[in-house]
C-alpha cells in the first residue's frame, strides 16, 4: 500500500493508470483538464500503455471510446459541465450499446452565467440514459470508485458504462492522503477486459446499432433494465471484495449509512459536502437529537431498498440537494420521496447551487430547523423545496 | 483535533503548492491533512486563498476554512488590499513575506523574507519569485504543523534534481530566519 497526498484529478489518473486502460480519448475542460493532462503524460512516459486519441470535441471523444470499446478495449474518458452536455447523444449510444466505458465527470455548474464551480446539475442530466452513476465524497473514494467502476461495468451480469462524479475543486483540486494498493495486486484483481463475443474485429465485419423492429428496441431496453437491477448486487459485492482484498474500507455499497439505522430523523446527501453534513449530524447527536445520515453513493441504480429499510424506524427525511428540476423539487429530493412513497415525509432543501460554499455550520442550521419543524407538526406530507440562501435571508434559521 | 489555516497569495506565487507541501509534511508525520485551493477564473497576480487542514484522523468536511488559527500572507502588499480581521478570528497569528516586520494592530506578527530567499536561490519563474517553499517552512515552524525534516522530505514529492536542492535550501533558510 502506498499513501500519497494527491488531488481528486490525480487520483482519477492514478486509478486509470493501474487499471490498465487501453484507449483514452478526451477533450480538456476546467476543472477536469488535469485528469487528461496527467494521463497524456503517463502515456508519453510509457507508464500507461494506452492509445491516447486527441479529438476536436467531447462528442468526438465519446465517439472514439465508443469505437474502442466496441472493438473490445478497456476505454476511459473524462469531462465536465458543458463538455458532458455536448456528449449527450453519444452517452445514450454507449449505454444502449451496453459498452462498459468508464467516464469521470468533474461536476461543474452549467452556464450562464459562466461558472467553474460545482453543483450536481451536469452529472444528473445523465440520469435516465442507462449509465451507472456514482458520486465520490473524498479523494480516497475518487480513487477507489474509479477502479471499482471498471470491475462493476465490465461484469458480465452488468455490461453497462459507469460514470464517476467528483465535485469540481472541492475534490478535483483538493489534496488529501490516499492509500493506493500495489499495481500488481490491482492487475490481479482487475484482469484485462473480456469483451462479449460480438466485438468489432478486422476481417469480421458486423453492424452495431443497426435498424431493428420496434419489439427488438423494447426487448433490449428490458434486458438493459434487468442488467441495471443486477448491478445493485455487483456494486455491493465489489465494494466488499475491494475492501477485503486491499485492506481498505468498505463504503456500504449503494449508500453509506452514518447512524441512519434506528434514527428518527434521516438526512440524505450526495457528494463531498456529505462530510460537512456528517459533522453537523454528529454535533446534533451529541446534543441529544436522534438523527442520522444516508449518503447516496450511487444515484443509478438508486438505493431505494436502503432508504425503505431505514424508513421503518424513521419519522422524517431531509434531502439536501445540489440540483433542482425546474417545475418540481430538487432532483435528489424527488428521488428520495419517490423511493419512500409516502412511508415518511421528505423535506427538500436546495443549497450550494453554482458552487456556493456550504459548511458544517450551514448543515447544522438546516438540519436543526428540519427537526424542529417536524416536532411542531409543520412537516407532514408533500412540500415545496426550500431554498437555502443565508446571504439573502432566504431559508435556514 | 482539527487545525485550520489560511494562505493568501497571488496567482503565480505558489500558495496552492505551499498548502500541499504542508499537507504532505503532516501526513509524513502520521497525521491526516487536506489542502484546498479557492480558485476563481484564475489569472497571474490575482489574490488566491488556499486552505490547509491538519487532523489526527480523517477529515470529513470539504467546505472553506472560516476560522483559521493562523494566516500566511505571501506578499506584504496583500495586507493593503485585504482586511485580515474579516478572514481570521481575533488572536490568530499572521506570518508575512516581508523584508521588515509589518504592523497589524492587535495581532501577533511573524515575518520572513521569502522573496529574497527565492531570488538568492534562483527560484524565479517568469519574473515571479517562488516563495512557496520558504513560506511553508516558516508556517510549519511558527504554527507547529510539522518538523523541518518532514517539510524537507515532503519537498521531494514536488521537486526533483537541482530544483529540489534549491527548495530544500529555501526551507532551511526560512526555518532559521522567520522571526516574530
Amino acid at each position: 500500500m502506498i499513501r500519497k497526498v494527491i488531488t481528486g484529478n490525480v487520483a482519477v489518473a492514478e486509478a486509470v493508470r493501474v487499471s490498465g486502460v487501453q484507449v483514452v480519448s478526451a477533450y480538456p475542460i476546467t476543472p477536469q483538464t488535469v485528469i487528461v493532462e496527467r494521463i497524456a503524460e503517463m502515456v508519453e512516459r510509457g507508464e500507461l500503455k494506452a492509445k491516447y486519441i486527441r479529438v476536436e470535441s467531447e462528442h468526438s471523444a465519446l465517439a472514439a471510446v465508443y469505437g474502442a470499446a466496441a472493438g473490445g478495449a478497456r476505454a476511459f474518458t473524462a469531462t465536465s459541465s458543458h463538455g458532458l452536455l455536448y456528449m449527450y447523444e453519444m452517452l445514450w449510444w454507449i449505454a444502449y450499446s451496453r459498452l462498459p466505458i468508464v467516464m469521470a465527470v468533474v461536476t461543474r455548474a452549467i452556464g450562464p452565467p459562466w461558472n467553474i464551480h460545482s453543483d450536481h446539475h451536469d452529472a444528473l442530466t445523465v440520469r435516465d440514459s442507462g449509465w451507472i452513476i456514482g458520486f465520490a465524497s473524498s479523494v480516497q473514494e475518487v480513487f477507489d470508485m474509479t477502479l471499482q467502476a471498471f470491475k462493476i461495468g465490465e461484469d458480465p451480469r452488468v455490461t453497462l458504462p459507469v460514470m464517476v462524479a467528483l465535485e469540481g475543486f472541492t475534490l478535483s483540486h483538493t489534496a488529501e492522503p490516499v492509500d493506493m494498493p500495489e499495481e500488481e495486486l490491482v492487475r490481479e484483481w482487475l484482469p484485462p477486459r473480456e469483451p462479449l463475443p460480438f466485438k468489432i474485429e478486422p476481417g469480421k465485419p458486423f453492424s452495431v446499432g443497426n435498424l431493428g423492429p420496434d419489439e427488438v428496441s423494447m426487448e433490449l431496453r428490458w434486458l438493459m433494465w434487468k442488467a441495471m437491477e443486477r448491478s445493485r448486487l455487483v456494486i455491493r459485492d465489489v465494494d466488499l471484495e475491494y475492501a477485503k482484498g486491499f485492506g481498505l474500507r468498505s463504503y456500504g455499497g449503494l449508500g453509506e449509512d452514518f447512524h441512519a439505522k434506528n434514527s428518527d430523523y434521516i438526512v440524505v446527501t450526495m457528494g463531498a459536502w456529505s462530510g460537512d453534513a456528517k459533522e453537523a449530524v454528529e454535533k446534533l447527536r451529541d446534543e441529544g437529537y436522534n438523527v442520522g445520515l444516508l449518503r447516496v453513493r450511487f444515484f443509478r441504480p438508486f438505493p431505494w431498498e436502503e432508504l425503505r429499510e431505514i424508513s421503518q424506524s424513521a419519522k422524517a427525511f431531509l434531502a439536501v440537494d445540489r440540483a433542482v428540476s425546474m417545475g418540481h423539487r430538487g432532483i435528489l429530493g424527488l428521488e428520495v420521496s419517490s423511493a419512500l412513497e409516502g412511508k415518511a415525509p421528505v423535506k427538500n432543501v436546495i443549497a450550494g447551487i453554482g458552487g456556493v460554499d456550504v459548511g458544517p455550520e450551514d448543515f447544522y442550521s438546516i438540519i436543526k430547523a428540519f427537526i424542529e419543524e417536524y416536532e411542531y407538526g409543520s412537516i407532514e406530507g408533500w412540500s415545496r423545496p426550500e431554498w437555502y440562501m443565508p446571504w439573502m435571508e432566504v431559508g435556514g434559521k | 483535533m482539527l487545525r485550520e489555516f489560511l494562505i493568501l497569495s497571488r496567482g503565480g506565487q505558489g500558495g496552492v503548492t505551499a498548502s500541499r507541501i504542508l499537507a504532505s509534511a503532516a501526513v509524513l508525520e502520521g497525521l491526516w491533512a487536506q489542502a484546498i485551493p479557492e480558485f476563481g477564473a484564475e489569472r497571474r497576480g490575482a489574490i488566491v486563498k488556499s486552505y490547509l487542514r491538519v487532523s489526527n484522523g480523517p477529515i470529513a468536511r470539504h467546505s472553506s476554512v472560516k476560522k483559521p488559527e493562523g494566516v500566511a500572507v505571501f506578499s506584504s502588499r496583500i495586507l493593503e488590499l485585504v482586511d485580515i480581521s474579516k478572514l481570521a478570528p481575533e488572536g490568530a497569528p499572521v506570518i508575512v513575506n516581508a523584508s521588515e516586520k509589518p504592523k497589524i494592530p492587535g495581532r501577533e506578527v511573524y515575518y520572513v523574507n521569502a522573496t529574497s530567499i527565492a531570488v538568492e536561490l534562483g527560484l524565479v519563474i517568469a519574473g515571479w519569485p517562488l516563495v512557496n517553499t520558504a513560506m511553508s517552512s516558516a508556517m510549519a515552524k511558527v504554527f507547529r504543523i510539522a518538523s523541518l525534516e518532514s517539510v524537507v522530505n515532503a519537498l521531494s514529492e514536488y521537486f526533483k534534481g537541482e530544483l529540489l536542492k534549491a527548495n530544500v535550501e529555501a526551507a532551511r533558510l526560512a526555518w532559521n530566519s522567520v522571526s516574530g
